[in-house]
């Protein structure tokens, strides 16, 4: 054993060295949030719960093409469409199975007219597994909730796409 | 009727102890997980209460709720009796801590060895937890922890050897009385740091927490235990590492004396200082196991047998020949 090693270990040095930096590192800032009370920052592109957005004059966009039935690689989606009175193809069932669902985000590439978004909202655990079986109403709803964010979103990230 | 109302007049000094150690046992969990997070940079229980002080209560609560399994391979009379055994132990050890010259419960003149004693028998509540779960890491932490605990009882118990030849008294108030001049840390600094270490190994606190060693033993002795069992090794585990602060606070930090005999400081009662300095010393505690990483269980041995008790030894030869020297001895 080298002398200054000796003397080193007889004298703790990188004990009270380590001492020393746990002492400064207390008054530092913390670098977690209370989360239930402040979130981290989410991007735009975020691929949290699905929504189902709607035409500012209160007209569904989903346009029944069923491309993100087709796209989706977990399956998830079931789409059943009919022809309305007024001549345009309309969804009468969008149920997405949020517990297949693995939150890859390509429905709302696939979408056309921009009608499935997945939102900002990570917080929508429930207590029963039937809870997370997502109809239209469901999904239209989410939509009408998270209008403004999601459009926000779009617009943030349109030069991406 | 007389004894009767010594008998409660014990019990209420008892309660009177008792229930303040068991809040402060409550607090300084809560003090050690703050402490280790805010060295990790994290916030640490903050929100039950102010400041998250009412999180231990909290846990306690839970685990009141939940429910206890014994192993149906289990010894279960001892396993019950393990948990038991701890928190009785490190609870009945504060009986002889003096608070002050007057404030302490059972002034006997052989404290320094019914606490020696009593924390030595501290290792019986591990083993029995151990051996009574009748499965393999259980078993195996007990061994560890009785291996450990053994020998860093020997080390411990010389160092208090040490203070005795300058003391020349077994009474907890004639140490702390014997240091008014000059506390104990200062001539006797090797082994208050030697007894620092030593007091971590014999609480399984890190760098020396081998029994429990998660990446190894699951949880060691404790893997069997759930419910208000598991939650009385760990409280017993508390009580332990405070008494040893208190140990440490009597021994070296002057106990109950005020750090200088000078008006601004003799108005702070004795009690408030005994408990600033076991505060000082968990705060140590605390940040150690916060900095180091876990010792190797070879490591730990040689620690204990190839350093700590020469060292030791070798310094109660030095103190010895000191006192004897220089006419130092206290003979009454």
């Amino acid at each position: 054993m080298k002398i200054s090693r000796f003397f080193k270990t007889i004298f703790m040095a990188d004990f009270v060295n380590g001492l020393y930096m746990a002492i400064k590192e207390v008054f530092k800032s913390k670098k977690t949030i209370n989360y239930p009370f402040e979130k981290g920052k989410i991007s735009p592109r975020f691929r949290g719960e699905h929504a189902l957005r709607r035409y500012p004059n209160g007209e569904e966009r989903c346009i029944a093409c069923k491309l993100c039935e087709a796209v989706c690689p977990a399956q998830a989606i079931t789409i059943e469409s009919t022809q309305r009175e007024d001549g345009s193809r309309k969804t009468t069932r969008y149920d997405i199975d949020m517990m297949k669902c693995i939150y890859c985000g390509l429905c709302e590439e696939s979408c056309p007219v921009d009608a499935i978004v997945q939102g900002p909202n990570f917080e929508f655990s429930t207590e029963t597994r039937e809870e997370l079986y997502y109809t239209k109403e469901k999904l239209l709803d989410n939509g009408d909730r998270w209008e403004n964010i999601l459009e926000a979103n779009i617009k943030a990230d349109s030069s991406h796409r | 009727m007389e004894y009767l109302s010594i008998f409660f007049d014990q019990v209420y000094k008892i309660l009177f102890l008792l229930v303040p150690v068991l809040v402060s046992v409550a607090m300084v969990v809560w003090l050690d997980r703050r402490v280790w997070a805010f060295v990790q940079k994290r916030q640490g229980p903050n929100v039950v209460g102010p400041f998250g002080l009412l999180q231990t209560i909290a846990d306690a609560l839970k685990y009141i709720f939940k429910e206890i399994i014994i192993p149906s391979s289990s010894n279960k009379v001892i396993f019950i009796l393990a948990p038991i055994v701890t928190m009785t132990l490190a609870l009945i050890a504060w009986a002889v801590i003096p608070f002050s010259a007057t404030q302490v419960l059972a002034d006997i003149n052989v404290g320094i060895l019914y606490l020696f004693a009593v924390s030595s028998l501290g290792v019986y509540g591990i083993i029995m937890g151990g051996w009574a779960s009748n499965s393999k890491y259980p078993f195996l932490g007990a061994i560890r922890s009785a291996a450990q605990m053994v020998s860093y009882e020997v080390s411990i118990g010389v160092i208090i050897i040490n203070v005795l030849l300058c003391v020349g008294s077994l009474n907890l108030n004639d140490i702390v009385i014997a240091q008014q001049n000059l506390w104990f840390v200062i001539p006797l600094f090797p082994m208050f740091v030697i007894f620092f270490i030593s007091a971590l190994a014999e609480t399984n606190r890190p760098p020396f927490d081998l029994p429990e060693a998660e990446a190894e033993l699951v949880a060691g002795y404790q893997t069997e235990y759930s419910g208000m069992m598991y939650a009385m090794f760990w409280l017993g585990e508390y009580a332990n590492i405070l008494l040893m602060c208190a140990m440490g606070a009597i021994l070296f930090l002057g106990g109950w004396l005020s750090p200088l005999e000078i008006y601004p400081f003799t108005l702070v009662p004795g009690p408030v200082w005994l408990v600033l300095k076991i505060l000082l010393l968990f705060l140590l505690f605390a940040l150690v196991k916060a900095i180091v990483p876990r010792y190797r269980y070879d490591q730990l041995m040689k620690l204990g047998w190839k350093v700590f008790l020469p060292l030791s030894l070798i310094w109660v030869v030095l103190t010895s020949g000191y006192l004897f020297y220089f006419n130092l001895l206290p003979i009454n």
